[in-house]
């Protein structure tokens, strides 16, 4: 007997901070303008309607957000969206300023953000920076105000994401938006998580940059966007044909921005309900999980908070298990149909051991019984009951695996 | 049941039949190393990215799930270390028995029995058969140029109950290919891979250089005259010819062939090749498919992957070792080789080589 029956997909998705499925209102609007020619930049009539369509998707996108339309780079996505902001505000800056080379990151930012930061440390120049959190993967801004009060006339750039994509810890983006600022220094957050679980308003956060990715709430994957204020200098990365404020060039995906724009619309619609209601199935699955395995760990803030300014996002669970691998662990819940992560990077295959949970003084062995679990738009109490029904059975057989040597 | 998929050709194929056969089949990948290559080069076979990517295409095509599991701690401590430290004792390895030994047919097969599969299986050439007692016998593949029963020896039949072949009696390579080109797995062109995987660019000596540093020595003959020198005694193994490097020709002016190496002294003895004749081998760490005989028995040596097999008389010794007795020296045999023994097809024991006795010193023992 092989464990569980061959399944052809997940029937339990527990992995959304992965990517979450295409809203309804998404792959309409996806499908309905892909059908349609017309480059946006293009004076004729099949572009003119194309241009409306995208001028009415970064209107829609400004709007949720709390940006001005101008304010709108569409991007091919998070990814990119990061590095035009840390490779864009690092060269504007130094260019303006060539004594402005430290580049300020979090310790735990996504590897879109601490990648292209240490690409411009190897080979542009930059020193990084390295903001250290505490145990429950905060940035301490007592760290910040000492770092700028030394060198604020140095800094060419800090970023620091809004929510973290392991623990889903919300950092005080406004406290670093705010030192920044008073040091004149731009500043950045990875919002690609937070969006559609807190609320995210640029102009209220005193951000000079934000990021957001369209899968995340729903959308196509392929297109994002980076909030960058309007007098705020970047640097280009892409360079052609000078679309987009002249920062991202190439030809603007109509379909993808519509898509995206439907998706954010339905995404922060009702954004204190949606809150209320992952947070609820989202403590469910914790106390569960205990119960089932009390000798688990919960990483990133907890108590979680709620409200409007939670300590964690309402659907981040993030557990580590004792005497597990996550390979295993992973392993026996596909095969038991549930979708599910170690939170960490994969390559070609293999788990990388997590950055996030290092930089907040988790032991080696206690990372590699990462889990992640992640709630979305179609979560419900049937996909908490299903993970429940065997996470026991899965994390004493991951224990009786991983023992062997 | 668990199909072990390396990116090859052989493991694909048998992931199929497995499919075939109608068992409930998880393909599963081992992720050997740690800093792996994006592309796979010359004639390694398994340790690239590229490789995982063809694993992957491979249990897509066959429609089963696929997994990759780190085992690269395990493999580096039990294959690589070993390795290192059977040349560094002056001894011959085989890196392909160790892994079977402590990696597929020990870790992967022990956590696949954890995790609930019943099976593991694998793209190796050679047949299991149910014995009189219920134990599985091994068996020689029916194509002999591929057989690789010598390398699974090691593995016994405790672990090998719970083994499938499904390759073991295809006529030929060949056929391998063909079928997999059939099936529409990609990989029907794949080259064969024969190098240690671990070695990049096939170049053991450069690898055993860096690992284990330079260690300059002499090289001396029978007589104990110094008649050369070289820079890491690790790097030469009983038998070997090339690469000496002597000084000095042989008295005679016949080729020189390293008798033996002695790590206490940092020394590679040299001599001519009917000195590398042995007529008597003492191996241990016995692995007997079956009882242990009480006494000799009539039976074929194999000392190499690629060897023949040798006719002599095989015993049991009380410390769990073996010694055979050749009928007809064999030429170039060192410690750390695997040596099993054969009765027509079928599997006797796997031992490990300790000591060859040269055909001239050998007494009337047994």
């Amino acid at each position: 007997m092989s464990p569980g029956a061959p399944l052809p997909g997940a029937e339990v998705y527990l992995d959304h901070a992965a990517t979450t499925p295409v809203r309804p209102a998404a792959l309409a609007a996806l499908t309905e303008v892909a059908g349609r020619v017309g480059n946006p930049s293009s004076t004729h009539g099949p572009g003119r309607a194309a241009r409306r369509t995208v001028e009415e998707a970064r209107e829609l996108v400004a709007d949720r957000l709390g940006a001005h339309p101008t304010e709108v780079v569409l991007t091919g996505g998070g990814t990119e969206a990061d590095n035009l902001a840390v490779c864009g505000l690092y060269w504007a800056r130094t260019a303006a300023d060539p004594r402005r080379r430290r580049v300020v990151v979090s310790a735990v930012e996504h590897h879109a953000v601490l990648d292209p930061a240490r690409w411009l440390a190897e080979r542009a120049g930059a020193e990084l920076v390295l903001l250290p959190v505490d145990a429950a993967g905060r940035v301490e801004p007592a760290a910040l105000e000492a770092e700028l009060a030394a060198h604020g006339d140095e800094t060419a750039l800090v970023s620091v994401m809004w929510a973290n994509n392991e623990v889903g810890t919300v950092q005080p983006v406004a406290e670093v938006a705010h030192l920044a600022r008073a040091h004149g220094v731009p500043v950045h957050a990875d919002a690609v998580q937070a969006v559609g679980q807190v609320p995210v308003d640029l102009a209220a956060s005193g951000l000079d940059a934000l990021t957001v990715s369209a899968h995340k709430v729903g959308g196509p994957v392929g297109v994002g966007a980076l909030l960058l204020r309007r007098d705020v200098a970047v640097a280009p990365v892409l360079h052609g044909g000078g679309q987009e404020r002249g920062v991202r060039s190439g030809t603007v995906p109509a379909a993808l921005a519509a898509a995206f724009a439907a998706a954010l619309d339905a995404a922060t619609a009702d954004l204190g309900g949606t809150t209320a209601r992952l947070a609820v199935l989202r403590d469910r699955l914790v106390a569960g999980v205990l119960a089932a395995v009390p000798d688990a760990v919960v990483r990133g803030a907890w108590p979680p908070g709620g409200g409007d300014a939670p300590a964690r996002l309402p659907a981040n669970a993030h557990v580590t298990i004792p005497g597990c691998d996550s390979e295993a662990l992973l392993f026996l819940l596909d095969r038991h149909g549930i979708a599910a992560s170690a939170g960490s990077a994969c390559r070609a295959g293999v788990q990388q051991p997590s950055h996030v949970l290092s930089a907040m003084g988790v032991p080696d062995a206690d990372s590699r019984g990462a889990l992640r679990l992640t709630l979305g738009w179609i979560s419900t109490d049937a996909d908490v009951d299903a993970l429940l029904a065997v996470i026991g059975d899965v994390v004493a057989r991951a224990r009786a695996a991983s023992a062997v040597r | 049941m668990l199909a072990a998929l390396s990116g090859g050709v052989d493991s694909a194929v048998a992931a199929a039949r497995a499919v075939d056969a109608g068992h409930d089949v998880v393909g599963v990948h081992m992720a050997l190393s740690r800093n792996r290559d994006p592309f796979r080069t010359g004639s390694r076979g398994c340790c690239s990215i590229e490789d995982a990517s063809d694993a992957r295409r491979a249990a897509d095509v066959l429609g089963i799930p696929f997994y990759v599991w780190d085992l690269a701690d395990r493999f580096e401590e039990t294959v690589v270390a070993d390795f290192l430290a059977e040349y560094a004792a002056g001894r011959t390895p085989n890196p392909c028995v160790r892994c079977n030994e402590h990696v597929k047919f020990a870790t992967l097969l022990e956590r696949a029995v954890a995790l609930g599969f019943d099976a593991v299986c694998t793209g190796h050439y050679a047949r299991l058969v149910p014995g009189p007692d219920g134990a599985p016998e091994l068996h020689r593949a029916r194509d002999l140029a591929k057989d690789q029963s010598y390398v699974l020896a090691v593995a016994g039949p405790d672990r090998l109950r719970r083994a499938i072949f499904p390759l073991g009696e295809v006529a030929s390579k060949q056929d391998v290919r063909a079928e997999a080109a059939a099936r529409g797995l990609g990989l029907s062109a794949k080259p064969d891979s024969y190098d240690i995987c671990f070695v990049a660019d096939g170049d053991t000596a450069g690898f055993l250089r860096r690992r284990l540093g330079e260690r300059p020595g002499e090289i001396r003959d029978e007589a104990g005259d110094v008649v050369g020198h070289h820079d890491g005694a690790y790097r030469f193994t009983v038998g070997q010819r090339r690469g000496l490097r002597l000084g000095r020709p042989a008295p005679d002016g016949r080729p020189r062939y390293v008798l033996d190496v002695v790590p206490a002294t940092n020394t590679v003895v040299v001599g001519p090749a009917e000195a590398l004749d042995v007529r008597r081998v003492a191996a241990s760490d016995a692995v007997w498919f079956g009882p242990a005989p009480g006494e000799p028995v009539r039976c074929a040596a194999q000392v190499r992957a690629h060897g023949a097999a040798l006719p002599g008389r095989a015993w049991a010794t009380a410390d769990g070792g073996v010694v055979v007795e050749l009928d007809e020296p064999l030429r170039g045999v060192a410690a750390g080789q695997s040596l099993v023994l054969y009765a027509g097809t079928r599997v006797l024991a796997h031992a490990t080589v300790r000591a060859a006795h040269r055909a001239t010193a050998v007494g009337a023992a047994g």
